[in-house]
């Protein structure tokens, strides 16, 4: 194959560069970075040469299915899950106990840095490695046809990987742009945008060359994660380097405009990443387990241009009562509410789905974590627009109000239903008749569950007692509580908040044993479960 | 500023105009007289092609009807 001595002679290239940036970084993130690019390529340079001339495996099971990038992804997703809610559960428990800030791990190991390495492994490694593998999977099922691109598909997976590792270990290192969901440095978004444009190519490709007239609305919501997360992401990293030798970026826009620009990324990551590409998930799981179509397909359409005409103007609501100017605050504020009825249309179109099989509630676990995660969905998509109204903002802003918000929509909307996804697709993809244990998804469905109860109430409280404790003023006009006073009265709510997060990693740790055995082994059925009357 | 002053004139007039008549629009379509029966077939797409990527379904029926009105 010509095409190997090409990358044969990139692979060499970017060895060599990387040996030399080692060389020359200006600070320890690079380096670390560089290092760690030097011997993923030379090892790559090696595995190409040896298997040049060498006969090409397609890659294609016996359904006639591009899988086994897809199985990758179900391993890579629970395995980022666990890092992530482990991850966040430690630094939970760093807030409520100061002193697991060990000393002897500064800077390395304090809140500041694990933080971003717990959002970016639960939003981007956790919920990125389920959008993609679930994208994969139900674009060949609902185009039926085959992946396009080839390996390129194994391209955007382990490049996927690559920039996880790259960002968590930016962060512990130091290396940070400082915005929120978007903290990877400048050579690590340009990575990124090729790995995107790559899977953009890939999806695309598959779409044109479907064999169904029309395209299913699933694939109407990845299109638009893709293609909008493609444009935030490019936009709101417009940063230049300092030097081609070191991770540090400055960002071009500043001010309110820089504030602006972040907020619109930050709060599209939420409407694109987690909630479109989600959807594109909940609009063909759903109907998949409950074993009949969508429930409305025209109201499916209505939320979809409705969702994405909307969501885009949203991000000013997190800027009330800061320079950005009034109109836009409040431009932001009523298309948050305004957002409220497409997503409301949209759980209520998930939820109705199951009209008529209700009784599947009963029986099959699977169709359980369906229904609570696009209950939270609803329960979180009617907070968020009550929370950017701009009373009620001024109430729950800094507050941890809105801490409990995101992980009541997260942990609730996205991680169940991405639960739910993996405990549909593992055994299709290892052709098993059904998960190992039904009573392990029970037990994890409870865990998780109360887990976010928890979490979320323990917020509500905390959250609201900190912000009525900031603004209450005695009878002179003095304020009455110091800062350090909140941080000591939120002392037992962060406790019940760590145990809620405890709960939620054991849930999910059940989920880690019952894949590996469903995988490992064929099915031992110890209830009758999920098995259609027909 | 011209151009900030510009754009934000044709942003606040035209542009908006023309995404509100294309979402009005988007609803009206999807409510086009045969739609029920072109979106039942689409809404059960994910009960075809479970193995063997194949043209296994072809009623010839609404074949020049594509969803979202662009693609």
């Amino acid at each position: 194959m010509t095409s190997n001595y090409l990358k044969l002679i990139v692979l060499a290239g970017v060895t060599l560069f990387a040996a030399l940036a080692a060389s020359w970084g200006r600070d320890l993130a690079y380096q670390v970075h560089a290092v760690l690019i030097m011997v993923i390529a030379a090892g790559m340079f090696i595995w190409v040469l040896r298997n040049t001339d060498e006969p090409v495996r397609a890659g294609v099971d016996d359904n006639g299915y591009m899988d086994d990038v897809i199985r990758a992804g179900v391993i890579a997703t629970t395995f980022w899950g666990i890092v992530g809610f482990l991850a966040g559960t430690f630094i939970a428990f760093q807030l409520a106990f100061p002193a697991l800030n060990f000393d002897w791990a500064q800077p390395y190991f304090n809140f500041g840095r694990l933080r971003p390495l717990h959002t970016s492994a639960v939003i981007f490694a956790f919920g990125g490695n389920a959008l993609i593998m679930s994208s994969f999977y139900i674009v060949q099922r609902t185009c039926g046809t085959r992946l396009w691109g080839g390996n390129l598909r194994w391209f955007v997976f382990w490049g996927y990987q690559l920039f996880i590792v790259l960002a968590a270990t930016g962060y512990v290192l130091g290396a940070t742009q400082s915005r929120e969901y978007a903290e990877p440095e400048w050579y690590i978004d340009i990575w990124l945008t090729i790995i995107w444009v790559s899977y953009l190519a890939i999806y695309m490709g598959t779409l044109i060359k479907r064999q169904e007239k029309h395209i299913y609305v699933a694939n109407w919501f990845f299109l638009a994660f893709i293609v909008t997360v493609a444009m935030l992401h490019i936009v709101n990293n417009l940063h230049v380097p300092v030097s081609i030798w070191g991770s540090k970026s400055v960002q071009v826009f500043s001010g309110v405009q820089d504030a602006m620009t972040q907020w619109w990324y930050g709060h599209n990551a939420v409407g694109f990443f987690l909630t479109a590409g989600f959807l594109g998930m909940m609009y063909y799981f759903v109907p998949k387990q409950a074993e009949r179509p969508v429930f409305s397909y025209k109201l499916s359409i209505i939320h979809f241009w409705a969702l994405i005409f909307l969501y885009i103007w949203a991000g000013p609501h997190h800027l009330h009562y800061t320079a950005l100017p009034d109109w836009a605050a409040t431009l932001g504020m009523v298309f948050s509410i305004i957002l409220w009825m497409p997503s409301w249309g949209g759980m209520i179109n998930g939820l109705m789905t199951l009209n008529g099989a209700w009784d599947k509630l009963r029986t099959d676990p699977i169709i359980r974590m369906m229904v609570i995660s696009l209950a939270f969905y609803g329960m979180s998509t009617f907070e968020g627009p009550m929370m950017s109204i701009r009373a009620v903002n001024s109430l729950s802003h800094y507050t941890d109000w809105t801490i409990g918000h995101v992980h009541s929509g997260v942990l609730g909307w996205n991680g169940m239903i991405t639960f739910a996804a993996l405990y549909f697709l593992t055994p299709k993809l290892w052709g098993r008749a059904q998960m190992y244990s039904m009573s392990a998804i029970n037990w994890h469905f409870w865990l998780a569950t109360i887990g976010i109860v928890l979490y979320a109430a323990s917020m509500w409280v905390t959250g609201i007692m900190e912000g009525l404790m900031w603004r209450e003023v005695d009878s002179q006009g003095f304020l009455v509580n110091s800062f350090a006073d909140t941080v000591a009265a939120k002392f037992p709510m962060y406790v019940v908040r760590g145990l809620g997060g405890v709960m939620y990693l054991a849930g999910a740790m059940i989920m880690v044993w019952n894949l590996w055995m469903t995988i490992r082994g064929g099915s031992k059925v110890t209830a009758p479960v999920g098995v259609p009357a027909e | 500023m011209e151009t900030y002053s510009l754009l934000r004139e044709f942003a606040d007039s035209w542009m908006l105009l023309a995404m509100t008549l294309f979402f009005l629009g988007v609803i009206v379509w999807a409510f086009r007289p045969g739609s029920t029966k072109t979106y039942k077939d689409t809404a059960s797409i994910p009960f075809r092609n479970e193995t063997n990527p194949s043209r296994e379904h072809d009623d010839g029926k609404d074949d020049n009807v594509k969803i979202g009105g662009a693609s």
